[in-house]
């Protein structure tokens, strides 16, 4: 598929720690990914993860506790984390931007919508003041805002959770950055304006030629916007897919549970379920368990699984599985 | 559907911000307390801008013939030891008051806020060393503060300025930083960093709107604190010399003929209280009014 291209953004071996009182965190360990141009990528998995630290990571967003990351995070070639302060600061919304969770909370209330989306194109491309506020109000018509001009002058808090989450998806493409990281841009959401905000990122997509890094649990999510997807586990990527070959044929047992846990109607009649749940919980961060990290909450676990970590076996392009399981394609 | 926002959106933004002011006002209004304040401020506001309109003549030449008359129809309050009129003396004082009040805050705020901000904002060993450097200054009781400076630097108007503004900013710190602790730890905060923003950027344009409310407050209060110092200074003779007409330095002249012409140190004593009354009441008030949470 993009095999043969330079990936624009590829990770590789990273490691966020946190150094807190009761000892170190390894929130993520050891992430392998890709992105592609126009391509988007869903990153799955359960809370805690590591799928939000991993974003943040990316843009040496975190500070507290101080996190410590390691690895490489290579951006067109070159690695974000070689670079100061100033360096990722103009990063920052310039060619890599974010959309967060929270549209209630992540717009400043003292400031109307389009100062703060004309912060960034002011910011990064020297925009004049009057000029940035023309661009924002286009970019407010952009996100399919009615009466954008109008909306420029509001303060975030005449605005819905749409809208909000529109704004957002406004100041982080304005200045038309070539990714995007999505922080579960749709979750906190209702069912319909979920779908708006999901087809108008498909369509922005397109209009910016940006490629976007989806983080979600919502596998509804994943399966309608994105190309490829990664889950994790633990702060590990378990396996990785064309998001057909996911839905059809998840490798992983953890990959497997999840797609159980989605309610599908009818479904009772074949298995006899509505609804299969993974049991137990995710594991502390503080003691993860020895050998596969899954293996406590594993349907299907062996002895091996208990004693050493399985290594990521490559089933093919873009489809890998760390799972004992495979045991054909060991890398 | 829902989110449409109408084309008279504008219009209505415009009421919708007036009417956030209009409600603020109104609760103001509905405390008596800060009404009695406001109004009084307003008096002492006007008395400094046209006293020599109200009083004309020079409030500091003496007039050696009738000093220490009581309260006269001539002399509305009475005269002074060098025959000086009280009133014009209280009057032109107003002045000094006043202007010792927004000199004082005007140290606090322009010293205080920006290193509460970057003390909050920044945490690690700059916050240490400012939090340090605060704990020693708050150590010393705010006068005492005050007045180990004046030794230091001299009397006279400036140096009461600056010495009282100076006693004011670690609580201006103090107050700044706590606020900051918590507003950057907002999301609002996070996706201003995200877009690139400066920290200059994201101190003075994101965060310092968002804590304007309790400087708002704390600079109606010091007001009245630093009026009550400036006072204190000049009492003991430390503060803005004679023959500048001042009220803590008419009650420390006044006080030697406490039993023979009580009204010397009397009438300088009300303006003191009432000017320090005035602006705790309205801060007080404003407190109540801004605070979302407090609902009249």
């Amino acid at each position: 598929m993009n095999g043969q291209k330079e990936p624009l953004l590829a990770i590789r071996n990273l490691h966020t720690r946190f150094h807190i009182f009761e000892g170190v965190v390894n929130a993520v360990d050891g992430v392998d990914l890709e992105v592609f141009r126009g391509e988007t990528v869903g990153l799955v998995g359960e809370s805690g993860c590591g799928k939000s630290v991993t974003a943040l990571s990316i843009l040496q967003l975190l500070r507290c506790p101080p996190a410590e990351i390691q690895g490489r995070i290579l951006f067109e070639g070159k690695n974000l984390l070689d670079l100061d302060r100033e360096g990722i600061r103009k990063i920052r919304g310039n060619s890599i931007s974010m959309v967060f969770q929270e549209p209630m909370t992540s717009l400043n209330p003292v400031l109307t919508i389009g100062e703060q989306i004309s912060e960034a194109v002011r910011l990064h491309q020297g925009m004049p003041r009057e000029e940035a506020w023309r661009w924002a109000e286009q970019m407010l018509q952009m996100v399919q805002i009615a009466g954008p001009k109008a909306a420029a002058r509001e303060h975030p808090h005449k605005l819905s959770g749409g809208m909000r989450q529109r704004a957002m998806i406004a100041m982080a493409l304005s200045c038309n950055p070539q990714l995007l990281l999505a922080d579960e841009p749709t979750t906190a959401l209702d069912v319909t304006i979920q779908a708006q905000i999901m087809s108008l990122m498909m369509r922005l997509k397109e209009d910016f030629d940006t490629s976007i890094l989806l983080i979600t649990h919502d596998l509804g999510v994943i399966a309608e916007m994105a190309s490829r997807v990664i889950v994790m586990y633990a702060g590990k990527v378990v396996e990785e897919a064309p998001v057909r070959a996911l839905f059809k044929d998840p490798r992983h047992p953890y990959t497997q549970g999840l797609l159980g846990s989605v309610p599908i109607i009818g479904r009772k009649g074949v298995t006899g379920r509505r609804l299969q749940e993974i049991p137990g919980v995710v594991p502390g961060l503080l003691d993860m368990p020895v050998g596969c990290r899954f293996h406590p909450r594993c349907p299907r676990r062996m002895d091996i699984c208990c004693e050493k970590e399985p290594p990521m076996a490559i089933l093919g392009e873009h489809r890998r599985v760390c799972c004992w399981l495979e045991r054909n394609g060991v890398a | 559907m829902t989110e449409r926002v109408s084309p008279a959106a504008c219009r209505v933004e415009s009421q919708r911000k007036d009417s956030r002011l209009r409600r603020n006002w109104a609760k103001l209004r509905r405390n008596k307390a800060a009404v009695f304040g406001g109004i009084l401020l307003v008096i002492y506001l006007f008395t400094a801008l046209l006293a020599p309109v109200i009083f004309p003549g020079s409030p500091s030449a003496p007039n050696l013939i009738q000093s220490l008359e009581p309260p006269t129809a001539k002399n509305l309050l009475g005269t002074d030891e060098l025959g000086r009129s009280i009133l014009g003396r209280i009057i032109y004082g107003s002045r000094i008051s006043l202007l010792i009040a927004v000199g004082v805050v005007s140290v606090g705020l322009l010293v205080g806020v920006p290193l509460g901000l970057i003390s909050g904002y920044y945490r690690g060993k700059v916050d240490f060393g400012i939090q340090r450097a605060t704990d020693a200054m708050l150590a010393f009781p705010g006068f005492l503060l005050a007045l180990a400076l004046v030794a230091v630097l001299g009397v006279g108007l400036k140096n009461t300025v600056i010495s009282i503004g100076i006693s004011m900013v670690p609580i201006y710190i103090r107050l700044v930083r706590g606020c900051v602790l918590s507003v950057r730890e907002e999301v609002y905060v996070e996706a201003a960093r995200a877009v690139g923003t400066r920290d200059l950027g994201i101190l003075f344009r994101h965060i310092l709107p968002n804590v304007m409310v309790p400087i708002t407050v704390q600079t109606s209060l010091a007001m009245g604190t630093a009026i009550l110092f400036a006072a204190g200074l000049g009492f003991l003779g430390v503060g803005v010399q004679p023959p500048t007409p001042e009220w803590g330095a008419m009650l420390g002249s006044g006080r030697v003929y406490l039993f023979n012409a009580p009204h010397v140190a009397t009438f300088p004593g009300i303006a003191i209280f009432l000017a320090v009354l005035s602006f705790n009441l309205l801060g007080d008030g404003l407190r109540d009014a801004l605070d979302p949470r407090f609902k009249l």
